[in-house]
């Protein structure tokens, strides 16, 4: 087998962290908060890992467009198992029509026969960049992913959409985007840790790629969604039925 | 200049999702145009063409556009965009699949899940799971738009358009469909329910899920809902998980049963009207975006609820 997979990871605010708008309103802040993988990228390094594992896959790498911190996101997929990396560095804020065409300049130089991505970064919340990746290499797509097996040049991914799921096959090359039911990814162990240490990890600058990356939305501010705030604790059923019908007229 | 929303519909009849996109299209302008694709589809047609302040219905009916496939969609809005200052469609599965796709081709941003429209231009979409609101300005020609259903109201019937033939391109031949196992339910659809009756891990399985929950729910006439712990767990299936990465749900009544509210959880259903939360464990931080919380085990309460409506 000599499939090769890419896969774009991304760093982003930890999931367990609540983040606050800036008093400016310019932004969130995120000076010292906890950066993760995101989410759904372990998952698609974990998929990419267990492919390989079966013998379907011959090589997992996994490529990240950001900032010099994202490194240490990459040596976190090398951990899981990928086997090498390649860090697009610019410090451009990055929007995800230019992430996808940073990603059609990195697929061009590696021929990946796979792309696994995310379908959803947590932090942008876009759920774009593997679809625009897939349209701007003429590559069919399997987004949302909660099954993928491999076999006769073909992908039979199953997704889920907002009424179950659907199964569908695409041909070679391709862009899958995974969903939370996909897998459980793995925990790095120590030594795997040590050992990514020493993987390949090469730095492109974006600049080199020859693409157009500016922004071509400008946030013009950045607030608070409005409080909620706690209501009322009901002591039993009957008040809990009392407040529904004559209080909030919901039933 | 014209405005297009992408119908979803399933041939047959309109999603509500096209009707909450329509109002969102009709905030930027007048001439606003819905295009119908799919195959065999002329009733989703002509019910897209009464809808009030649809000014046109262009149909695509093909083959190569039955199962709603991204790429062959795609192609097809490509083919049609010009003319158009907006591409709207509904931030469902069916439109986050496939408009990125056109807006890559197009080459501009996709200005994804907006939840208000500024002015032409601008428009405001939660980011961070609902936790910041941010106000985004785009520059590009056209303006490619997912839409967060539940912050627009759903169009109402009451109007007249014609309706017009497009042709589709080629099949792109890489997609096929295998298999659908779509869940079918009496109950109303999940997005479009005024009632929502939802339940987490405390449940503890999937059997009781269906005993304590469903009858509340027939009594209330209510859609059900999941977190994703219990999605995981096979509780039930995938499509009823509420929050920043499954549905995101804003019914009049949002009960929320055996959910501590994580933060993902909130994104899905703190726009409710009303919400309640049961849970046993009167920390969990539910009950602080609950209206009316009730401390108490789920399995002696919801029942005691159930017998008392
Ligand atoms: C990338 C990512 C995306 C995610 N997306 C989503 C999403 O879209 N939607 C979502 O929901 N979650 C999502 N999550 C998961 C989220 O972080 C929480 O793990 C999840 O919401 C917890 O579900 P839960 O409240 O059912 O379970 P738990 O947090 O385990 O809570 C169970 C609750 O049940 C209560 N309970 C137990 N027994 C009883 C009883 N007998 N009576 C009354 N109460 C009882 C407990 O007190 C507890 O509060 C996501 C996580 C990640 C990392
Ligand atoms: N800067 C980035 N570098 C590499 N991959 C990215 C980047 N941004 C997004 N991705 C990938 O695209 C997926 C979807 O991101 P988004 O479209 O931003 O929601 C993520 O889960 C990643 O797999």
């Amino acid at each position: 087998m000599s499939l090769k997979i890419l896969v774009p990871i991304k760093r982003v605010v930890d999931y367990n962290v609540k983040v606050r708008v800036k008093a400016d309103n310019s932004g969130v802040d995120l000076a010292n908060v906890k950066m993760s993988m995101n989410p759904f990228d372990e998952i698609a390094v974990e998929e990419a890992v267990r492919l390989k594992e079966a013998g379907v896959a011959a090589e997992v790498v996994a490529v990240t467009c950001g900032v010099t911190a994202c490194q240490e996101t990459l040596r976190a997929a090398m951990a899981m198992g990928a086997d090498r990396a390649i860090l697009v560095e610019t410090d451009v804020e990055l929007q995800p029509l230019a992430v996808a065409k940073l990603l059609k300049a990195v697929c061009e130089k590696e021929q990946p026969g796979l792309v696994v991505c995310g379908k959803q970064a947590i932090d942008d919340d876009a759920n774009q960049t593997g679809q625009m990746l897939a349209a701007l290499q003429g590559w069919p797509q399997a987004t949302f992913a909660s099954k993928v097996v491999i076999a006769d040049s073909k992908a039979t991914v199953t997704r889920e959409v907002d009424g179950g799921l659907e199964t569908i096959a695409v041909t070679l090359p391709a862009v899958i985007s995974t969903d939370l039911r996909l897998n459980e990814p793995r925990y790095a162990t120590l030594p795997n840790i040590m050992k990514a240490k020493k993987k390949p990890l090469d730095v492109l600058a974006a600049a080199s790629l020859g693409v157009d990356i500016a922004p071509r939305l400008a946030t013009r501010s950045v607030n608070e969604p409005p409080k909620r705030s706690a209501g009322i604790r009901v002591g039993d059923v009957a008040q809990l039925v009392d407040k529904l019908k004559n209080e909030a007229k919901v039933i | 200049m014209s405005i297009l929303v992408i119908a979803e519909h399933d041939n047959a009849t309109l999603k509500a999702s096209t009707r909450n996109t329509l109002t969102a299209a009709l905030k930027l302008g007048s001439t606003v145009e819905v295009l119908v694709a799919g195959h065999n589809c002329q009733a989703a047609a002509q019910a897209a063409a009464v809808l009030a302040g649809v000014a046109k219905v262009k149909v695509a009916d093909a083959a190569s556009l039955a199962e709603g496939f991204a790429e062959n969609l795609a192609a097809l809005v490509v083919s049609m965009a010009a003319g158009y200052t907006h591409i709207l469609a509904p931030a469902t599965t069916y439109g986050k699949n496939f408009l990125p796709r056109v807006a890559a081709l197009l080459d501009v941003a996709q200005i994804s899940e907006i939840s208000a429209v500024v002015d032409a231009n601008t428009f405001i979409r939660p980011i961070y799971a609902g936790n910041a609101l941010a106000t985004v300005e785009s520059s590009d020609g056209v303006k490619v738009i997912t839409v967060r259903t539940t912050a627009f109201d759903a169009a109402t019937d009451g109007g007249s358009a014609g309706i017009e033939s497009v042709g589709a391109p080629a099949d792109l031949g890489c997609t096929s469909l295998v298999g659908r196992e779509l869940s079918v339910s009496e109950r109303p659809e999940l997005g479009a329910a005024k009632v929502i009756v939802s339940g987490g891990r405390g449940l503890g399985n999937g059997d009781n899920y269906q005993q304590v929950l469903a009858p509340l729910a027939d009594k209330l006439g209510a859609a059900l809902g999941a977190s994703r712990a219990a999605v995981d767990a096979g509780f039930v299936p995938n499509d009823y998980q509420v929050g920043q990465t499954g549905k995101v749900v804003a019914p009049q009544l949002y009960i929320a049963i055996g959910i501590s509210g994580a933060i993902q959880h909130l994104a899905g259903m703190k726009d409710s009207k009303v919400i309640v939360a049961i849970n046993k464990d009167a920390d969990a931080p539910i009950f602080q975006v609950a209206d009316y919380g009730l401390v108490g085990d789920l399995f002696e309460v919801v029942p005691q609820l159930t017998a008392a409506l």
